[in-house]
Order: structure tokens, then sequence, then C-alpha cells
């Protein structure tokens, strides 16, 4: 598998570290127990496209929004994570 | 060396250098060959005809085919250390003084007393292992199983080292090309002329596939003259690279090929500085298989008869390499490029003893040859073969009419078609299609890129593999964006094929339809009866095609044969699950040079050199070297050593390599607002110049990390990991402030390998960094007290991190310096130092200091232990939010009776403890019921004279003062402890402070 980094191009799968569903967000402070138990815990087990975080830790470390299909392996897009580079989010 | 005269050699024609001859030796005897022979080219060269014997039945068994597809012969190739089992001879390039050895036979390969087996025949059918060896269970491991590994089996390994390298390399193309035949050159003629960057590759030695045997005329030339005028032009294109010697084995995805490159195999042994195999990565746009077809044999009793070959193979050894496997010859077809056979043989000046076709319509054309050369065209099927391990007498013909007749011949070739190479196609799960016309599976898709082309794709006439090969390169470079003329095609007549299916003659006897794992119809009905019908079943209970051949001669025909005793057709049968690897890779090419020393990586520490120079033992710590003990002189044992660094840091001073810490900058306003979110306790309150220990849990509560964080400014943290988590925590605090907290402006950077960092240690440590600084610089305890971190300035103008930090409990300073400066500051430490008795200490000693002063380490940070069961819930904050918050305080994480850290000691000061040990209540049988814990660290304490250690123990705290039992099954061992407070050694901290 290859992925294309928005930052380093086209790498080989071994240069990145899977990490899972994308799709869940954590919980602000003061969430109930039970958001963060599915936070936590609560996956889907989705056959089809999926939102998934990679990291490029071969490369340029950065944490990596990545559809991908579970069924295929095609990877429909690559987006950078909100954080990523020296800009904070919302300055 | 006189050499056996090659009595099966023509006297002239073939792709051999006849100016080139080679000795070569088989089973002991010398023969000679010519350089372009194979080893089994050479041995039909010399009339050989037996070459092995079969897994089961130890039946004798010839060559069959000329390719990758052969299950007979297979050797051991070389000797010594290069000894490889299963070589095929049909692909073995021969080479000056090659050394093969026949398989599976004992004592000789014509006297195999082993092929006794054949009389037990009926206990070896289909499913024999889970029926025969049933009862008694314990016979199977003890009696049945070597048993039959002794007398079935094919060749040896080695059992040494290999010697030799082996590489691994990536490659890059817009059109990658399996295949050198027909439809290959042409797809590389095509894609090169368009500009777009080829690679061919070719696992045979020279480069035309069947063109090399079979011939043809292409564009109005012979097919050896357009060969090497396509080469030509491709050598001049820029971008096109022709890689022979190297089999496409898989396909991955997003465009991955693997192939496997045999740089060397060609020669005794590799030249120096040079490696045997090279395992290719290849990434491709797109793909052009063109791996042509294999011939499938029809399955008739005696059908494995040394000297029944495949028609093919037979042109290939007459008409590549100029050797005869037989002098009479008989044909046995069920299709027109069988009869292309008799062509070459009467070229050759061969007999014809008959032609055997299933067909009842055979041309007027081949009975006018017939008639004019003189052989009998026999409308029938071959039901038998009279003949031996010294090769056929007789074949048996049932005529369509029913009669019998026999011919006489001393070879007989086979042709029941032919099947598309659909391996490559298929890897991804794909299904082949069944195509009527040829009665064989075809690609049906290929994985996303690849297109077949020629006879992979079912394209058995040249003009056909030519228009198809070159219309796939022209698309293939197209759409990988290159739109160059392409220029014209090259044209050549298609030939008929004119099949007719036919799959298995009845007869009495043994008809085998995988040859390698000698599996016969019969066991094919056998299991059809027993109901194991579906074709994964099929291949599991008969082990049909799971030899290291993969049934690539023999797949086909066992479903057919399926197909026909359960009723169903050949495309409702279906096939099995194509997987790679193509043809078996040695696991040496996948290690390449990542093995032995070069396993992995190996990190070493600044001080490393100078550790080795003093003689420290080194261990291993992930990919680190550390200095595990520093021995000397007159020292029994390590303990012995270890004991005396503990003292000599307890009572004067001594230093310790940490650098393999984690170490990592923070750096940005947000900085402490960060680090209040990844620990526990708060950092944003630290005062800058300060030190804090600081823990990390994991987002589900558990602990995941600790180390110390100092502030060296407002904006600027520097924060340690343990040596394990190094990598991990970085990854983690990426995620944090990329993922989770975008908002914080903050910047992390690893700074693990830019510092040397050593602990100095003991009542003796001020005075010693003392030598070492300015002495502007104050480090009294009021000027740099306990937990102080700044900037220092070393005598000599380096800049160095010191922090008033321990971890040995004594009075202790961490020292940081850039790591081109670690050697030389080591060994100042070991000058400076010698006026207090400086003594480096290694990981042992660091581990007893730690123990005694009750430090948690990895093995109660072990991923199921929370901060309250490492006695240090008081550092959770309760005024902020930090990751593992809200699952930390989950009920049974909370739990009152939960295992916690505590120490214990033997009630029996002698004793020694070992870590692992099961805690039972004193005067209960142990078992699970009631094991409350287990012994996580243990060491000899000098400082008290005796084994202490830590444990996680339930309600441990609790108990302390308690008599419990430390039970340790594995070693055999049971014994009394003592729970107590963790921290052995100087409770309240007077020395670490003082
Ligand atoms: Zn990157």
């Amino acid at each position: 598998m290859r992925i294309v980094c928005p930052f380093c191009g086209e790498r080989e799968l071994g240069e990145f570290t899977y990490l899972g569903d994308a799709k869940p967000a954590r919980p602000a402070a003061g969430a109930s127990e039970d958001d963060v138990f599915d936070y936590v815990y609560l996956r889907d087990n989705i056959a089809g496209a999926m939102s998934e975080h990679w990291y490029h830790a071969g490369g340029c470390r950065a944490w990596l929004k990545v559809t991908r299909n579970t069924l295929t392996h095609e990877i429909s897009s690559v987006e950078p994570a909100a954080g990523v580079g020296a800009a904070k989010v919302g300055a | 060396m006189v050499s056996h005269a090659q009595s099966h050699r023509l006297e002239s024609g073939g792709l051999i250098d006849r100016s080139a001859p080679l000795n070569f030796r088989f089973d002991g005897k010398t023969f000679a060959g010519f350089q372009g022979d194979t080893l089994a080219s050479a041995l039909i060269a010399n009339g050989v005809k037996l070459v092995g014997r079969s897994f089961k039945y130890h039946r004798p068994r010839g060559i069959l085919t000329s390719g990758s597809e052969e299950p007979n012969a297979l050797v051991e190739l070389r000797t010594g250390a290069r000894r490889e089992p299963n070589t095929k001879a049909t692909t073995t390039e021969l080479y000056d003084g090659l050394e093969a050895a026949s398989q599976n036979r004992w004592p000789s390969l014509r006297h195999d007393l082993m092929a006794v087996n054949q009389l037990f025949s009926p206990i070896f059918v289909a499913g024999f292992y889970y029926k025969t060896f049933m009862w008694p269970a314990k016979f199977w491991e003890a009696i049945y199983e070597p048993a039959i590994r002794r007398a079935a089996g094919l060749g040896r390994a080695a059992g040494v080292a290999d010697p030799d390298h082996y590489d691994k390399a990536w490659a890059y193309c817009d059109v990658l090309i399996a295949g050198s035949g027909p439809a290959g050159l042409g797809a590389a003629l095509a894609a090169g002329r368009s500009g777009a960057r080829v690679i061919l590759c070719e696992e045979d030695f020279a480069l035309g596939g069947r063109l090399l045997a079979d011939g043809g005329t292409i564009d109005g030339m012979p097919a050896a003259e357009w060969i090497s005028g396509t080469l030509a032009e491709l050598a001049t294109l820029p971008d096109v690279g022709i890689m022979s010697r190297t089999t496409l084995f898989g396909v991955y995805d997003g465009g991955t090929y693997g192939a496997i490159e045999r740089v060397n195999d060609h020669l005794p042994s590799p030249p120096e500085h040079q490696v045997r195999q090279r395992l290719w990565r290849i990434v491709a746009k797109r793909c052009v298989v063109a791996a042509g077809a294999i011939e499938r044999p029809i399955v008739f009793a005696g059908n494995d008869t040394p000297g029944v070959m495949m028609a093919s193979a037979v042109r290939t050894y007459v008409a590549r390499y100029a050797a005869t496997p037989t002098r009479r010859i008989a044909l046995f077809t069920n299709n027109e490029d069988g009869w292309r056979t008799v062509e070459t043989a009467l070229g050759a000046g061969l007999q014809i003893a008959a032609v055997v076709d299933a067909r009842p319509d055979v041309s007027a054309a081949h009975r006018a040859l017939a008639g004019k050369t003189g052989f009998p065209v026999l409308n029938g099927s071959v039901s038998g073969v009279d003949g031996g391990k010294d090769g056929v007498r007789k074949i048996l013909v049932a005529l369509a009419g029913g009669a019998r007749a026999e011919v006489e011949a001393d070879g007989l070739a086979v042709s029941g078609g032919w099947n598309p190479a659909v391996g490559l196609t298929s890897y991804h799960r794909g299904r082949p299609k069944w195509q009527d016309d040829i009665s064989a599976f075809v690609p049906d898709g290929a994985p996303p890129g690849m297109v077949a082309a020629g006879a992979a794709n079912g394209a058995f006439g040249l003009g056909a593999c030519l228009r198809q090969g070159f219309a796939a390169g022209a698309a293939a470079a197209q759409s990988a964006g290159h739109n160059g003329n392409t220029g014209t095609p090259p044209v050549a007549d298609d030939e008929a094929f004119l099949l007719t299916p036919l799959w298995h003659v009845a007869g009495k006897g043994k008809a085998f339809v995988d040859y390698q794992h000698d599996v016969t119809a019969s066991d094919i009905e056998l299991a059809q009866r027993e109901g194991f019908e579906s074709v994964e079943h099929l291949k599991r209970y008969t082990t049909l095609g799971m030899a290291t051949d993969q049934g690539k001669t023999s797949n086909v025909a066992g479903l057919a044969i399926m197909a026909a005793v359960s009723g169903k057709s050949i495309p409702e049968t279906g096939t099995t699950i194509y997987r790679p690897p193509y043809l078996p890779v040695a696991i040496g090419a996948f290690a390449g040079h990542h093995r032995d020393e070069n396993f992995h990586a190996t990190r070493l520490t600044p001080s490393h050199h100078w550790a080795a120079e003093q003689g420290a033992v080194f261990v291993d710590t992930g990919l680190w070297k550390r200095a595990q003990w520093y021995p000397r002189a007159g020292e029994k044992d390590w303990l012995e050593s270890v004991t005396r660094e503990v003292k000599a840091v307890r009572s004067g001073v001594g230093f310790c390599d940490v650098s393999t810490l984690g170490k990592i900058d923070v750096h940005g306003p947000d900085a402490g607002a960060f680090l209040d979110r990844v620990y526990i306790n708060t950092f944003s309150n630290l005062a800058v110049g300060k030190a804090r220990y600081g823990l990390m849990l994991r987002e589900d509560g558990m602990v995941y990390d600790d180390g110390t964080t100092s502030r060296l400014a407002e904006d600027h943290y520097f924060l340690t990991t343990t040596t394990a988590k190094a990598g991990p925590v970085m990854q983690h605090l990426e995620f944090c402030r990329q993922v989770l907290f975008p908002e914080l402006d903050v910047q992390l950077t690893s700074v693990s390998d830019q510092w040397a960092q050593f602990s100095v240690a003991g009542p003796s440590a001020r005075a010693l960094l003392k030598q070492l600084v300015e002495e502007s610089e104050d480090l009294s305890n009021e000027g740099f007290p306990f937990m102080g971190a700044r900037q220092v300035a070393l005598r000599g103008g380096i800049r160095a991190r010191l922090f008033r930090i321990s971890f040995s409990g004594e009075m202790a300073f961490e020292i940081s310096v850039p790591a081109r400066f670690g050697n030389a500051l080591v060994r100042n430490l070991m000058l400076a130092g010698k006026q207090f008795g400086a003594t480096p200490y290694g990981t042992e000693a660091l581990g007893v200091m730690r123990i005694e002063k009750g430090h948690v380490a990895g093995p109660e940070l072990n991923g199921t232990t929370t901060a309250a069961d490492l006695g240090l819930a008081k550092m959770m904050s309760t005024k902020k939010d930090f990751i593992g918050r809200v699952m930390a305080g989950r009920e049974a994480l909370a739990a009152a009776d939960r295992q916690v850290v505590v120490g214990i000691k033997p009630t029996d000061k002698t004793r020694r403890l070992r870590s692992g040990a099961h805690v039972i209540p004193k005067g209960e049988i142990p078992g699970s019921a009631n094991d409350q814990g287990y012994v996580t660290s243990v060491c000899f304490s000098p400082t008290l004279d005796q084994w202490i250690g830590l444990a996680l123990v339930e309600r441990g705290r609790e108990r302390i003062g308690e008599i419990v039992h430390a039970h340790d099954p594995l070693r055999g061992e049971s014994y009394d402890v003592e729970l107590c407070n963790p921290v052995f050694y100087d409770p309240d901290g007077g020395r670490q402070r003082g």
C-alpha cells in the first residue's frame, strides 16, 4: 500500500503507523463517563470507505486523516490533521 | 577429466554454446554439457531419464517439463552450506563444476528401498493422515509422524547458516511487463516507443519465451531474427530496462509488485561482494502480464513413467538445447499445438512411433504427413505405459472404437492443452473464468492497473500474442501519461488450436494428477465419495496442488476430474484461491541483509566506546546496547561487580550513561497548558529552573509512561520519557498536539539523540561536578537545590544542562551535553572523579538502587496498573482535564482490592527472590482462586545485605508486615515473604535532598 503524504509525497506503507478510526472526537472536559467510554472503546467495523488516523513516523511526523476503503485498500483522500505545522488552529 | 559422451545431443543446432563445454556431477557421476544448457537439458543430452523418486510412493520419475512448473525433477543443488533442496533442474542454469543430487531415495536413486511404500499404497490414499494413524493418539508423535517423515519427503536443507548475501531493492516504472515472449516483447516495444519507463521481467536467462523453442515467422523474418532486432531496438530506448533471471511473484496494494532476481544462481558461488539473489519491490503505474501458459498433462495410468514428457518440453529440449529425450517418440494429443512436436522431432531426425489423437477429425495435412513419413495416426487415448525406471518401452492405446493397440516407443510426448498462467491476475482473490474454446481458465479482471495479454490471456496464436501484447503495452503507456508514436505493431499468422477437452483416461494402475504430491485420479474420486467435493476441501484432503510447485501442472486437471465424478461442469466446480508467491522464494531473500548482527539497527550510547574500553558487559535494551556492569579483575560474577558499583555510589560517587531516555523539547506559549493535558499532575505552575516528576496515562486510565520534566524557560520545557517508550511517547504527544489540541500553540522536537546525559550520584557527586563546571557556577544546596534544573557552563566553554534529580536516592545530578561531547564528558568524569573514587555503574546497579528506593519502572508500568496501584494517586490533579482522567475514575480502576505496589523481603534472610512468583495468603493451597498478585522486580540489596523486591499485591498497602507465601511453580520454589514499605532505603528522602 502507498500513501500520498501531503508534505512528503507518495510513500510506502512501512513509513506509516496506523492508529485507527478517525471519526470519534475526544469529548470536551467535563464530559460524562459514558461519553468518554464511547470515545475510548466503541468503534464501527466498517466495510468500505473509512476515515483513519495514520502517522508518518518515517517521514515528516505528521498525523494524517486517510480515507481508505477497507475492502480494497483504495485510498481516496489524505488530509493533514488540524494541528499539523506551526500555526495553531483558531489563532 | 573424462566425462561421459553426450549420447543424446544433436550434431548441430540449439541455443547452446558448443565452444564452451562444462563439466558437472549428478549423483556423483561426471557429465558434460554446454553453456546455455539447464541441468535438465544437460541430463537429457547425456541420456539420463531417471532423476528423482516421488514424494510418497518413491516412484521413479523423469523430467516432465522444461520450465518453472516442473513437479518431478527436483534436486539438491550444490553442497555444504550452499546445499539447496528442491531446486528445479529445468530452471537451473548449468555451470562448470555444478554438483547436484537426486532426492528422496535410499540408498540410491536406482535402488530405492523406500519404494516398498508402493506396496503399502492403500494406506497412503487421500486423507491417510486423518484416517490411518488416529489411535492411539500418542503413537502419532512418537512413531507414525517421524516414520512418515523419513519415508516421504523432498530434499534436505543445508542445516547450517547460508554463507551468501541477499539484497533488497526498490524500482519504479510506468509499465511493468511480466514475460518476454511475443506478447511481452510486443508490449515492451509499444510502451517503450511511446516514451514510458518500462521494466520487463523474464524468469528465464534467455529472452523470447516459447519463440526460443517453437520459432515462427514475425514481420516476414524468422523469430530468432525478430527477437534480436526487437532487443536491439529496446536497447536504444532510454527508459526500457530488461531484467532476466527475474520472476515477478506477487502483486500488492497500490501497484507494488514483488520480484526475485537470481543474480548469481548461475555461478558456483557469487563473486566477491556480490549477492546471490535480490528481492525487488517494483512500484508500477501499469502492469502487463504476458506470463504465457502452462501445457497440461492428461491423466492416464503410468503417466509418471520416466520418458513421458510434455509435448512442448520435448520441443524445447530438441530445438533450444539440441538434446533428444527420446529416439523413437509417440505423441498423445487432443489439440493441434501438440502436432508441432511431430515437425520438431522429424526435423531433428527422430522417429515418430505413432500419434495418438483423441480427436476423431485429424486434418488431411497431418494424415498426409503421416503417410509420407510412415507413422500411424491412432484415434483414441493412451491408457497405459509399459516401462519403469529405465524409461518407456511400450504405449498402450485404447482406440476410439473400443479396440486396443500397443506402440513401441522410448518416449511419449503429451499435450492436453494449455492453461494460461492466471496467478498474478488472481492474487487479489480474483476468480478466473472458464473459456470454452480452449477449455481453460482465463483471467476475469485483475488487480487495479494490471492487464493480461497473449497466452496468459488465453490467446494462443502467435499473431494474437503480438497484437494483444502490443495493444496492452500501448494502452498501459497511454494511461500512465505517455502518448508517443508507437509505430507499427509486429505481425504474424495465427495457428489453429482446435482442442477437444480430455482430462483423464480410465485404465489399470496409478494415474497421477499431482506428480509432486503423488495425488492420483482415484484419490480425487475417493475424496468426492467421502464428501470432500468443494475444491478447497479437495485440496486439503488430498493435498492436491499443495507441493512446492503449487499444482501448476495439476490443479486444473484435478478439478476437471472432480467435476466429472460429481456431475458438475468445470466452471461450477471452480478454482481454489490463488496466492503469491508464484514460485518458492528463499526466506533469505526476504530477510536480505537483516540477519545476525544486522537483524535490526543498533543504537550506541555516547559513552559506548569508552565503556567497551573499560570492559563493560552490554545488554540489549530495545535497539540500544547499554553497559550492564563493569567487571573488574578478580570479581567472580556479575553480582560481585554490581554490589561493588552500588556500594561505591552510596558511599562516594558513581556515574551512569542515561542518554537512552527519550528527550523532547516542548516549546511555545502554551507549552505548560499542553503538558497539563498530557500529565496527570500540573506543569504550568512549575517554576522556571525546576524539575518535576510526571506521570502520563493512556486515555483508558492506565499508566502509560513516567519521567522528569524541567522548565528551562517560560515557554520551554524539557521532557524525558523511559527508554522503552521514547518513540511511542513522541508519537502520542504529536497526536495530542496535532489532532486532540490543535488550538494550543506548542511545538515538539525530539532531541533524544542530540543530548548525551549522565547521572552522577552519591555523596561526592557535587564535589566531582565542581571540577567540571566554571567556578562561578553555584552548586551548593542553596544555589542548586533538589529538583533544580538550569544551564551551566562547563570549563572549556561547553554549555550543559544540569538537573538535580535522583533515581538512586543519593544526592545526585543528571548532566546533559550535546551528544558529540558525550565521549569527552565521560572521560572527564573519570579523570576528575579519580580523587573521589568515582565508579562507572551499569543498568544492573541502576536497577538495584531504584528497587531499594521503591521507584517503579518497566515491570510495574506494565500497562495494567493505575496511578493508584503505583501509590501515586495523590499526583492526580482534580483541577484540570488530562488524558485518561475520566476512565481512571471507573469503579473497577478505583476499587479497594486492586493489586498495588508493595515491598517484599524473604523471611529467611539468606533466600534469593525471583520475579514472577505468585503471592498466596500464608497457609492456603496455591491456586487461581487465592492468587493475590505477583512479584515484579527483585534484586540483591548490598545496602540491606539481602534480597528484596517489589510486588503487586491485593490491598498490599493495608497489609504491611503480613507474612505471605511466594509460590513459583515454574522454578518449583515456595517460600515465605514479608510485605513491607516499598521504600527500603532512606524512606524520608534526606539523602537526595542533602
Ligand atoms: Zn510526510
